[in-house]
C-alpha cells in the first residue's frame, strides 16, 4: 500500500521535513506515521475535519507534545526532541486555535516578549519599536497600550498573528486564526496571510473549513484520523476520490455546512 | 528605575538615622522590620512575579541561619559566614527549585512547605554539628556595648535590605523579570514565545533563597541562639506572604510597605494580646484575604498610570 | 514474626489515617481547596472524646456520634459565610486563608487546653488481643473498625445519596451541575461540612490510642497531605489505599530509621512521589 507524501519533486533540502511521525495519547493515536515536507516560501494547507489530529501535528512539531516516533527536521537540523522555547527560538512561530495572550499585560508588551525571548531582539526599545511595526502591519497600533484582555475576538486573533511575526519566524504555523471570525473579518485575515507571505514567510495553514485555505494556498495536505490521506496541488486533492469519502463526503452527511468550498 | 533606586537609597538614608535614637525599642523593632522586608521582597521573586505560591521561606530562612552558626562554630569571621550563608541557601534553591518547578497549584505549595520540615528535623537529629533539639549558641560579637551591637546588627539588616531591593528593582526591569511575568500570565504560551521558563523559574527561585539566607544568618549573630523550631517556623513562610499580599505583589515597594504594615499591626497585637496573639494574627489574616486580596495593591497601582510604564 | 506484627501495626495505623484523609481529599478534590484547619479539626475532635470521657463519662464511641453532626455544622457554617467567598481566588489566597483560620482555633485550644499532652485512658482498659504471637490491643482495633466504617460511609455517603451524588456531579463538572439545578454554594458548603466531620469524627478514634494536644494538629495535616498524594485526590478509595500505605510505610519506617524519623521519612516520600508523578500517583489531571 503506498502512503501518499507530500514531498516536493524538487531537489532543495526542505526548511521543514516530518519523517513518519506518530504522537499517542495512551492507546489513541492521534497521529499516525505522517511523512511530510515543507520547502521554504510556500504556503501550504493542512486540513481535516475536527479531531484529524491536526493542532496535534503542530504540537509535535514546535515540542510541545514530542512524536512518539520518527523523526522531525528543520533547516536540516533534528528538532524531534526539542522543548517549545527551543522551537520558537530556532524560528518556529506558532499560534493558537484557542488565543494565548497574557491578559493582564499591555498588548505591546504581549507582542514585544515574542520579539525578545523568540526574535532575538534585546530587551527595551529595541524589542517595542519592531512590536509596534508588528502590531501596526496588522492593523493593531491604535490597541498597543490597552491591556490584552480588553480586546475582542477579532483583535486576539491579529495579536496573534503579530506574536507570530515579532518572533522573527522562518515557519509560521497558523492553527485555525479564522474559527470564529465572520465573513468580513475572515477576508481581512486572508489578506494579512498573502501579506505576511511576501514577505517571505513560509506558512502553514491548519484549517477545518477549506475556503482560506483554497485561496491563499499551493499545495494541501489532509489528514484523517491522524493519517496523511492526500497531498498536492489543490485542484488535485480537491478531485481525489479518497478525500472527498473520507473527510468530504462525511462532513457533507453529517453536517451540510461544512460543504467544501462554499461558505464565507 | 532610577527613581525607583533612587527612592530605594533615600528611604535607607533615613532608616539609617534610627539608631540615633538610642532606643532598645526601637532598634529591635526597626531590625524586625528590616527582616521581615527581606523576606517579603525575596518572596516577591518567585510569588509575585512568577506566580507560585512559595511556601519555602522559613526552609531558606533556617538554613542560613544554621549555616551562619555552624560556619562560625567551626572558626569563621561573622561576615564570612553569613556569605557562606547566603551561598548555601541559593545553591539549596536552585537544586530544590529544578527539582520542585515542576510541580504547580497546590502540589507546589505543600513540597515547598515540607522542605523546612524535613530540613528541621534533620538539623534537630545532627545533633554533634548543630546541636540538635538544644539548640546552638553563638559567639558574641566584639563590640563593647550591648547598644553597638544592636546598631550593627540594624545596619546590617539594612544594607541586606537595600541589596535585596535592589535585586528586585533590576529583575523587574531586566529581561528576567519581563519573562517571569508572562510566566505568571501564562506559563505555556510564555515557553511557546522563546522563553526557557526552567531556567527562569529556577533564577527566580534562587533570588528568593538568596537573600532570605543570610537574613536567617544575620538573624542567627544578631539573637545569638537559634534551635530548629524558631527558625524553620512555617509561620515565616505565612508572614511574607501575608506582607506582599498586603502591600501589593509585583510591585517593586509593596513588599516593603506590607512589611511596614505587617510589623506594625503584629507589635500592637503582641503587646495588646500576649495571650493569643497567634490567635489575633490568624483573625488578621482572614480579615487581610478577605477583604483587601490585593492588599495595598489596588491604591499604588493609581501611581504608576500607563504612560511612563516600559515593556 | 516480627515482620507480621509490624505489619498488622502498619495497617491498624493505616485504617485510622484513611479516615483522616478521606474527608481532606474529598474537600481538595472537590473544591481544589487545602484546608489547612483539618488537622486542628481532628484534634477538636480528640479534645471533644478527652474532656466526654474525664469529665461526664461519655464512651470515646459514643463522643464520634456527638461530634459528627458538630463539626458537619461547623464546617457546613465556615464554608457557606467565608471560604465560598474565596473559592474562585488563586491557590495562595484560600491557603492562606485556611492558614489563618488555622492560627484561630490552634491558638483557641492552645489558650484552652494548654499545650500539655493528654491522654484518653479507657478504665476499665479492653485488653489485648494475641494470635499466636501477634500482639493486638483491642482499643487499637475496635478504632481502625470504626475508622474504616465511617470512611465506607462516606462512600456510601457519596455513590449512594441525593447530597453525594450532587457533589460528584460538581467535582466533575461545575458550570454542568449549576445548569442542572444544582446549587453549586449549597454543595460546596455540604462537601467542606462532610470534611469537617470526617475530621471532627476521627478525632476520639485518635484521642484513644495518641496523646492530644493542640500541637499535634500540623502532624495530622501533613499525614493527610502525604496519603492524598500517594492516593490520589477527591475519591474515597483513592484516601484508603493512601492511608494504609502510609501506615505501613511509617511503621517499617519507625523499625528500620527509629519512630522520630517516621513523618521527615513520610514527607521524603511524598516529595519523592510528586517528583515522579507531579500529580500524584494515582491522580489526574486537573484538579491541582
Ligand atoms: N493533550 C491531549 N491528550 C489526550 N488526547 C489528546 C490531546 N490532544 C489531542 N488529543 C486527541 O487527539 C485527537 C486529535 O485532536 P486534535 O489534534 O486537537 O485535532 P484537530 O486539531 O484536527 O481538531 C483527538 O481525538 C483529541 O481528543
Ligand atoms: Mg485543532
Amino acid at each position: 500500500m503506498s502512503q501518499p507524501t507530500a514531498a516536493m519533486p524538487t531537489n532543495a533540502t526542505p526548511l521543514l521535513a516530518l519523517d513518519h511521525v506518530s504522537r499517542d495519547f495512551g492507546g489513541l493515536r492521534a497521529v499516525s506515521d505522517v511523512t511530510l515536507s515543507v520547502t521554504a516560501g510556500e504556503v501550504i494547507g493542512l486540513i481535516g475535519p475536527n479531531g484529524a489530529g491536526k493542532t496535534t501535528l503542530v504540537n509535535v512539531m514546535t515540542g510541545v507534545h514530542p512524536a512518539t516516533q520518527g523523526t522531525i527536521h528543520f533547516a536540516g537540523e533534528d528538532i524531534t526532541r526539542i522543548a517549545p522555547w527551543q522551537a520558537a527560538r530556532r524560528g518556529i512561530a506558532r499560534t493558537f486555535q484557542i488565543v494565548q495572550p497574557f491578559p493582564e499585560m499591555r498588548v505591546l508588551e504581549n507582542v514585544a516578549a515574542a520579539a525578545m525571548f523568540a526574535g532575538g531582539l534585546a530587551h527595551g526599545s529595541e524589542a517595542n519599536d519592531f512590536a509596534m511595526e508588528q502590531l501596526r502591519f496588522v492593523g493593531l497600533g491604535e490597541m498597543a497600550l490597552q491591556p490584552a484582555a480588553t480586546l475582542t475576538l477579532a483583535m486576539r486573533k491579529r495579536l496573534e498573528f503579530a506574536k507570530g511575526l515579532a518572533m522573527r519566524p522562518r515557519l509560521l504555523l497558523l492553527d485555525e486564526v479564522n474559527a470564529g471570525l465572520n465573513s468580513t473579518e475572515v477576508d481581512a485575515a486572508l489578506d494579512l496571510i498573502r501579506a505576511i507571505a511576501a514577505r517571505g514567510v513560509t506558512i502553514l495553514i491548519i484549517e477545518h473549513l477549506m475556503k482560506v485555505v483554497l485561496n491563499v494556498c499551493s499545495r494541501i495536505v489532509v489528514l484523517h484520523h491522524g493519517e496523511l490521506i492526500a497531498a498536492g496541488p489543490q485542484q488535485e486533492v480537491i478531485r481525489n476520490p479518497r478525500v472527498i469519502q473520507a473527510y468530504l463526503g462525511r462532513r457533507y452527511a453529517t453536517d451540510p455546512s461544512a460543504q467544501v468550498g462554499d461558505r464565507s | 528605575m532610577k527613581r525607583a533606586l533612587l527612592i530605594g537609597v533615600l528611604l535607607s538614608g533615613v532608616l539609617a538615622l534610627v539608631p540615633l535614637t538610642n532606643d532598645a525599642y526601637w532598634l529591635r523593632l526597626g531590625t524586625t522590620m528590616l527582616m521581615y522586608g527581606v523576606l517579603a521582597l525575596s518572596w516577591n521573586f518567585i510569588g509575585g512575579m512568577a506566580g507560585y505560591p512559595s511556601f519555602a521561606v522559613a526552609a531558606f530562612l533556617g538554613l542560613g541561619a544554621y549555616t551562619g552558626a555552624v560556619a562560625q562554630k567551626f572558626g569563621l569571621p561573622m561576615g564570612w559566614a553569613w556569605v557562606a550563608a547566603g551561598l548555601s541557601a541559593l545553591l539549596f534553591a536552585t537544586l530544590l527549585g529544578a527539582a520542585l518547578l515542576r510541580l504547580r497549584g497546590h502540589y507546589f505549595a505543600i513540597a515547598s512547605l515540607v522542605v523546612a520540615e524535613v530540613l528541621r528535623e534533620l538539623v534537630n537529629s545532627a545533633t554533634e554539628l548543630t546541636g540538635g533539639g538544644m539548640g546552638l549558641n553563638l559567639p558574641v560579637p566584639s563590640m563593647i556595648s550591648v547598644q553597638a551591637q544592636a546598631s550593627f546588627f540594624f545596619y546590617a539588616m539594612l544594607a541586606l535590605v537595600l541589596l535585596t531591593f535592589v535585586a528586585t528593582v533590576i529583575t523587574t526591569h531586566s529581561r528576567l523579570g519581563f519573562g517571569l511575568r508572562c510566566i505568571q500570565q501564562n506559563e505555556a504560551a510564555a515557553d511557546m514565545l522563546g522563553v526557557n521558563t526552567t531556567a527562569f523559574k529556577i533564577a527566580a527561585f534562587a533570588l528568593s533563597g538568596v537573600f532570605v539566607g543570610i537574613a536567617g544568618a544575620i538573624y542567627a549573630s544578631w539573637v545569638h541562639y537559634i534551635e530548629p523550631p524558631d527558625v524553620f517556623d512555617v509561620l515565616y513562610s505565612v508572614k511574607a506572604i501575608v506582607m506582599v499580599l498586603l502591600g501589593g505583589a509585583g510591585s517593586v515597594f509593596g513588599p516593603l510597605l506590607g512589611a511596614a504594615a505587617f510589623l506594625t499591626l503584629e507589635e500592637l497585637v503582641w503587646r495588646k494580646f500576649l495571650e493569643v496573639h497567634t490567635g489575633v494574627l490568624g483573625l488578621l489574616i482572614v480579615l487581610l484575604v478577605m477583604f483587601l486580596p490585593r492588599g495595598v495593591l489596588s491604591i499604588t497601582q493609581l501611581w504608576k498610570r500607563p504612560k511612563d510604564h516600559r515593556a | 514474626m516480627l515482620f507480621l506484627q509490624i505489619l498488622a501495626n502498619g495497617l491498624v495505623l493505616g485504617g485510622l489515617y484513611a479516615c483522616i484523609a478521606a474527608g481532606f481529599s474529598l474537600v481538595w478534590g472537590v473544591l481544589n481547596v487545602i484546608n489547612i484547619l483539618h488537622g486542628s479539626f481532628i484534634v477538636l475532635g480528640g479534645y471533644l472524646a478527652f474532656f466526654g470521657y474525664t469529665q461526664y463519662g461519655i464512651h470515646p464511641f459514643v463522643s464520634i456520634a456527638i461530634a459528627a453532626p458538630l463539626f458537619f455544622a461547623l464546617g457546613y457554617v465556615l464554608q457557606r459565610t467565608l471560604i465560598n467567598r474565596m473559592i474562585a481566588a488563586p491557590v495562595l489566597l484560600t491557603l492562606t486563608l485556611t492558614f489563618g483560620l488555622d492560627l484561630m482555633l490552634a491558638n483557641g485550644m492552645l489558650a484552652a487546653f494548654t499545650a500539655d499532652f493528654r491522654k484518653l485512658i479507657l478504665d476499665p482498659p479492653l485488653g489485648i488481643l494475641r494470635l499466636g504471637a501477634l500482639v493486638l490491643p483491642i482499643d487499637r482495633i475496635i478504632a481502625m473498625l470504626l475508622a474504616l466504617g465511617l470512611t465506607g460511609l462516606l462512600y456510601l455517603t457519596l455513590s449512594r445519596s441525593r447530597m453525594g451524588r450532587a457533589i460528584v456531579a460538581v467535582r466533575m463538572d461545575r458550570e454542568a451541575a449549576a445548569l442542572m439545578g444544582v446549587n453549586v454554594k449549597h454543595v460546596y458548603a455540604l462537601t467542606f461540612g462532610l470534611g469537617a466531620l470526617m475530621a471532627g469524627a476521627s478525632g476520639p478514634l485518635l484521642a484513644m490510642i495518641f496523646p492530644i494536644s493542640p500541637l499535634t494538629g500540623p502532624v495530622y495535616l501533613g499525614k493527610a497531605f502525604v496519603i492524598c498524594v500517594l492516593g490520589g485526590l477527591g475519591s474515597v478509595p483513592g484516601a484508603m489505599i493512601g492511608g494504609i500505605t502510609l501506615g505501613i510505610v511509617e511503621s517499617f519506617g519507625s523499625l528500620w530509621f527509629g519512630p522520630e524519623h517516621a513523618t521527615t521519612l513520610s514527607f521524603v516520600l511524598l516529595i519523592a512521589i510528586l517528583l515522579m508523578r507531579p500529580e500524584g500517583l494515582l491522580g489526574r489531571k486537573g484538579y491541582a
